[in-house]
């Protein structure tokens, strides 16, 4: 039997396959540091297709969508991987979605969307390497200006 | 069948070729033919919370000559902006006044903003460093006149190519019609990356280069911009840039260029454009502002539905 790197967990759920440098912000959008729960972080791991890769395991909690859509644009690659029973029932990749809305900031400081209260939109014009324009200003964002709310 | 009826016109990325080449020849019916009454009873609201000159001017003559009438500002002191309104309100009002909006805003989105709060058509007419796609329809306008047609052109763009929002919304239209563009710019003042990326995506073919010299004989069009000193955060920066483009009857002269070459400026000049060009007979800037008129009463007659 494979040696884990990071322990397993009973019940919860297991992101895998997140790109190595997004690890502690899939961590930060999962607010782990204030969950009660068993948090498990590991990074620097070996992954046959990402090279380095993080990975997050959390006993007893399942995910919201907009934590899988927040996830899906700075870990595209991520698994998500629900856990019952010490055994993987569900096991999906996070999808890219069409449209963003309110939880992602445009980087363009002088965007009407950081200027007046309003919600902040976007179009996801390609999901690999992911590309996002603003509804507003157009200005087009990749995975490393992408700031999350 | 193509209708602008309501359409609000915010980016030359919403615009199709069939609907830009459409604008094209109702702008030229509109300077072949007076249609004095055709907009009798519209008002058109002038929200300008920028400076500008020909841009409004041309927007006021245009609706003018078709018989609507033009209320509006052209100073941010005079608004409820200073007492902290909103975008969003004060255009939620100000639609109650009026059949369309025409807005000139400092922040890259306010019209897309606007378009998005009420339910009648917004112009944009310049929003930050963004786009202006009214200029872009007179600047494409202006191209056709000198060329008798917009397809497989080469075009140079020079000057401040980062901060020239007309030279970002006309690269974007030129893209539907197989031109060959070259960028001319200091290193500091290239074209944003976004718009060299969707240039990418849309198969476009460009270069970018420092010097005029390097392009000059290929070029159809040269289209000049201004250095704009108002987008510059830090005067020194603007310092460093202002002055290394100057055009003159002089420098066109030793440079190889093709006779029929035209030089195209959206205006105003600062010192980019020496005035010994403008009797030469690549000068072709004053009939492209002249063609404002024409371009943007096709505008407002399509948005408003009364040319079909």
């Amino acid at each position: 039997m494979k040696k884990l790197e990071v322990s397993a967990i009973e019940e919860g759920t297991v992101i895998d396959q997140i790109a190595n440098k997004s690890t502690f912000k899939v961590a930060n959008i999962l607010n782990t540091q204030k969950l009660e729960q068993v948090v498990l972080i590991g990074f620097n791991l070996s992954s046959k297709k990402l090279g380095k890769k993080g990975i997050i395991k959390i006993g007893g909690r399942l995910l919201t969508q907009e934590e899988v859509n927040k996830i899906s644009l700075i870990a595209p690659d991520a698994t998500v991987n629900i856990i019952k029973d010490s055994e993987v029932v569900k096991k999906f990749t996070v999808d890219i979605p069409d449209s963003i809305e309110e939880f992602m900031k445009c980087f363009n400081p002088n965007c009407v969307s950081n200027n007046q209260k309003i919600i902040s939109k976007f179009h996801v014009i390609n999901k690999d390497p992911i590309r996002i324009r603003c509804h507003y200003c157009e200005r087009h964002m990749g995975v490393d200006d992408i700031e999350l709310v | 069948m193509i209708s602008l009826k309501d359409k609000d016109i915010i980016s030359i990325l919403d615009f199709t070729k069939e609907e830009i080449l459409y604008i094209l020849e109702i702008s030229a019916r509109m300077e072949r033919e007076t249609c004095p009454d055709i907009l009798n009873g519209k008002i058109l609201a002038n929200l300008f919370f920028e400076p500008s000159t020909r841009t409004r001017l041309s927007f006021e003559a245009a609706m003018k000559r078709m018989g609507g009438q033009v209320i509006g500002f052209d100073e941010l002191g005079t608004t409820s902006t200073v007492k902290g309104e909103s975008l969003r309100d004060s255009v939620k009002i100000i639609e109650g006044y009026c059949d369309i909006i025409v807005l000139r805003h400092f922040l890259e989105g306010a019209s897309r903003l606007t378009a998005d709060s009420v339910s009648i058509p917004v112009v944009n007419a310049g929003d930050g460093a963004s786009q202006h796609p009214t200029q872009t329809f007179v600047d494409l306008y202006a191209i056709m006149k000198a060329k008798g047609d917009i397809e497989n052109l080469s075009v140079g763009f020079l000057g401040d190519l980062k901060y020239g929002r007309t030279a970002h919304s006309l690269a974007y239209a030129l893209s539907h019609f197989n031109a060959d563009m070259c960028f001319i710019s200091p290193p500091s003042l290239r074209m944003p990356k976004d718009y060299i990326e969707e240039l990418e995506i849309r198969d476009v073919s460009f270069q970018e280069v420092d010097s005029i010299s390097e392009v000059s004989e290929k070029l159809d069009i040269l289209y000049c911009t201004r250095i704009q000193k108002e987008r510059f955060a830090e005067p020194v920066e603007y310092e460093k840039v202002r002055g290394l483009y100057k055009l003159s009857k002089s420098i066109m002269d030793e440079l190889e260029i093709k006779d029929d070459l035209k030089i195209l400026h959206p205006l105003p000049r600062v010192e980019e454009m020496d005035e010994s060009l403008d009797a030469t007979e690549y000068a072709m800037y004053f009939q492209q502002a002249h063609s404002g008129i024409p371009v943007r009463e096709a505008l407002l007659a399509l948005v408003l539905g009364v040319i079909k």
